[in-house]
């Protein structure tokens, strides 16, 4: 029989570095059912039938986080046969605060001490004897990073399994308290089973609703908690939170021995130069400089167009030699479709749609790959959450999080790694915020189709592109101050109480494996999406019917195609926009295959086999099928609609829920739609004096636009739907 | 009655009480700021807010807005 381990403990306190110390290569890294947490799970390294949950990083099994409440769900539903309570040396106090909780469940626990090699630097000594008396537990000391203790910790822990030996609190609240406790246990149900009486009545006590739900018989506890309150004069919740730090307190000093000098520590001295006063911005600004110059402007770069232009392309000079060439994938296999004959319906099926297609999911991987090491990096030295601390003041306004600024940093370059990046957010609401808008700013692929317009219609006018930006910062901060006063948005403020952690070298083995989990779960949760719709579009653009016969088409004939029937079909839709011609609409959805594709789009249709890159050819034919403002409508539009797969696809694995990742699609199609209408309208009224009933219908839209941003933020005091959600799961 | 808010850096100060309720309280006092421990304000954010505190022994961040729940002495 397997037996299963639940790892707990404080976010930064090493327990990521444990857990792959424990596991090695044995990991499943998915979801929790129906929430983007991650769950992880693995077996032992000599031991396949100890199965290893690594729960999330909590402070504490309060009901009011996503983390909190997954980890809670699991260890009281799925009752593991022992805890491996993973605990900061460094930060041993606060630290306690979440192991008093865990020894209430009447489940096994060891408790692990961790950094006991940084401990003997400084000169602290952590007595575990004592500890171990003083929280009913045996303790080990450990040093992940080091390895050291480990294994020790595995056998403890597998051993306490085996021998079910449950863990009995011996900390005690002040006396009063006590008897209440005692009280309310005594009113439990008989189904409640004797181990974890005392924490189901403290959760009673602390007015926890969702612990109800998991109690047959929920008994009146009012009297008790009104005895509780009127003698400590404090909500029960408090009472509860503070006896546990009064009860750390007290054993503390007997527990561990500190270090006496006041000496700053490394880490204090990093701190002082990279968030102090004046120095902050000017670091944050460096660091991102490089992290945007390294994994967008060069070895990103580099690396993509080796993928899309060589791998996925011509073909590429192995290691820049020029004598050694390398041909690309789609060479190589249409060399081989050509030898064995096959039709030409399926050469392009597999050539221009499946290849295509993968081509397009890989291609983003190597620049991914090249930014994921960064943020892994960012993440475990301790930068990250200063970057929080440095930029919340800005981003929290339009409900973002202070660490939004990087997805969207990156999102300059390009949307997909950008969302990929909004990972590490913690919080559940600013991170689908952030993934929700993060493609508003104009992506790379996006600069062809202003090129084209600035250049077709606005004689390359300066201010084309900058403009570009403008509306699609202005797009973020209205998005922002809008929608978190939806429903969709809605529920408890999330309270911005972060830990700094101490700065400290992470492992290249964690970052390298941190790298390969994002990449690898874009591959497999997009890349089903972007192969799809490639093909899907593919077939749609290369099938038509001509003379009343179905056919594939060649290239200049894609007038015929499936795809030039639907952008008939739909044109009126953005007649109000000023571009009702089926071209456009054309060009506007192979846009969602890859934005840069609009010029090419055009090419195509005007009569062109090939165009540069900013369409410099049909700038002439342009300009006569739109007035400048329709063009400028256009161009909007294709900025904030839904994105291109690839960036559908990681929006889509970034909710791990389809009701967001629809949410999110719409909403930017639906902003991009009144948007564009608004200013062709308003600007055709203001260079032509048309008014007309679009005009009304802009006027409407902006006066609804208007309230909804002044419109007050009514706090709505509805439990976040997504976490009463989880809770209720059970 | 002062607040943890109006403390300037570089000041200890003792937790009297937190006023507020619900889940920011409770996180809060998660994070080890309870009755009659000390706190450090070691240091406001560049643009003004948030500050950075050392409570038990680590580093902490919190808004202002957060802050003014915590009576201090």
């Amino acid at each position: 029989m397997s037996i299963k381990i639940a790892l707990a403990g404080n976010p930064n306190c090493g327990k990521t570095t444990l857990f792959n110390a424990l596991t090695g290569s044995n990991q499943f890294v998915g979801n929790w059912p129906g929430v983007t947490v991650e769950k992880k799970e693995g077996k032992l390294k000599g031991n396949k039938d100890v199965i290893i949950m690594d729960l999330p990083g909590i402070y504490s099994l309060s009901p009011y986080t996503l983390e909190e409440v997954v980890a809670r769900n699991y260890l009281i539903n799925e009752r593991p046969d022992a805890i491996l309570n993973i605990v900061d040396g460094t930060n041993i106090e606060r630290n306690l605060y979440l192991s008093t909780q865990l020894m209430e469940l009447g489940i096994p626990v060891i408790m692990a001490v961790n950094m006991i090699d940084v401990l003997e630097k400084t000169g602290e000594k952590i007595h575990i004897d004592k500890l171990s008396k003083k929280l009913g537990c045996e303790v080990v000391e450990i040093s992940a990073l080091k390895g050291t203790g480990i294994k020790e910790a595995a056998n403890k822990v597998v051993d306490i399994a085996k021998r079910k030996n449950l863990a009995v609190p011996v900390h005690e609240f002040a006396q009063g308290v006590e008897e209440v406790i005692a009280q309310v246990e005594s009113k439990l149900g008989s189904d409640v089973l004797e181990e974890t009486k005392r924490f189901f009545a403290i959760k009673l006590l602390e007015k926890d609703e969702k612990i109800e739900s998991l109690l047959t018989l929920v008994p009146n506890v009012e009297e008790e908690i009104n005895r509780l309150e009127n003698e400590f004069d404090d909500d029960t919740e408090s009472i509860i939170t503070n006896e546990r730090y009064v009860y750390i307190s007290s054993i503390i000093d007997q527990c561990v021995t500190k270090n006496k000098s006041k000496k700053l520590t490394t880490s204090d001295k990093i701190d002082q130069i990279v968030t102090n006063r004046w120095l902050a911005l000017p670091i944050f600004a460096a660091v991102m400089f490089i992290v945007y110059y390294v994994s967008v402007s060069t070895v990103g770069t580099w690396a993509t167009d080796w993928a899309n232009e060589g791998l996925f392309g011509d073909g590429w000079n192995l290691f820049g030699i020029e004598s050694i060439f390398v041909p690309g994938v789609p060479a190589i296999i249409e060399g081989f479709l050509t030898a064995i004959g096959t039709a030409d319906w399926l050469n392009s099926l597999i050539l221009d749609g499946i290849v295509a297609g993968v081509g397009a999911v890989l291609g983003f991987v190597p620049q991914m790959l090249v930014l994921f090491i960064f943020l892994a990096f960012l993440e475990a030295c301790g930068y990250m959450a200063r970057v929080a601390f440095i930029m919340d003041r800005i981003f929290r306004k339009f409900g973002l999080s202070g660490k939004s600024f990087i997805p969207m940093l990156i999102g300059s370059g390009c949307g997909v790694p950008g969302i990929m990046a909004s990972r590490t957010i913690e919080n559940d609401r600013d991170r689908k915020m952030t993934i929700m808008t993060t493609t508003f700013i104009p992506c790379g692929a996006k600069l062809p189709i202003i090129a084209l317009i600035a250049g077709a219609l606005f004689g390359g006018a300066w201010w084309v592109a900058p403009s570009a930006y403008f509306v699609g910062i202005a797009a973020i901060i209205c998005s922002g101050i809008i929608l978190k006063k939806t429903k969709m948005f809605a529920g408890d403020p999330a309270p911005f109480v972060m830990e700094l952690p101490a700065y400290h070298m992470p492992t290249v083995g964690n970052i390298l494996r941190s790298m390969w989990e994002r990449g690898s779960s874009f591959i497999k949760k997009a890349g089903t999406i972007i192969l799809l719709s490639t093909i899907v579009v593919w077939f749609s653009m290369s099938f038509g019917f001509v003379d009343g016969q179905f056919r594939m088409l060649d290239t200049l004939e894609l007038d015929h195609s499936i795809l030039a029937a639907v952008g008939g079909a739909i044109a009126w839709i953005f007649t109000p926009l000023g571009w009702g011609d089926w071209k456009f609409s054309v060009a506007a959805v192979t846009g969602l295959v890859a934005k840069e594709n609009v010029v090419g789009t055009f090419g195509v249709l005007f009569g062109f086999a090939e165009v540069a890159e900013d369409g410099v050819e049909i700038w002439g034919t342009l300009a006569q099928s739109l007035t400048p403002i329709a063009a400028y409508s256009f161009l909007i539009f294709n900025l904030l609609c839904a994105p291109c797969f690839a960036a559908m696809g990681a929006i889509k694995r970034e909710m791990n829920n389809v009701k967001w990742f629809w949410f999110a699609v719409g909403y930017q199609t639906l902003l991009a739609y009144i948007v564009s209408l608004c200013v062709f309208q308003i600007g055709s009224l203001i260079s032509t004096g048309a008014f007309g009933i679009g005009t009304v219908v802009a006027f409407l839209i902006i006066i609804g636009f208007v309230y909804l941003l002044l419109k007050p933020d009514k706090q709505i005091k509805a439990q976040n739907v997504e976490i009463k959600k989880v809770a209720n799961a059970k | 009655m002062k607040t943890l808010k109006e403390i300037s850096c570089g000041q200890t100060v003792r937790v009297k009480k937190l006023t507020g309720e619900g889940p920011v309280k409770r996180r809060i006092m998660d994070m080890g700021i309870t009755k009659g421990v000390e706190v450090y304000v070691r240091k406001v954010a560049p643009l003004g807010d948030p500050v950075e505190v050392t409570v038990r022994g680590y580093e902490l961040s919190l808004r202002k807005a957060d802050a003014e729940m915590i009576e201090v002495e």
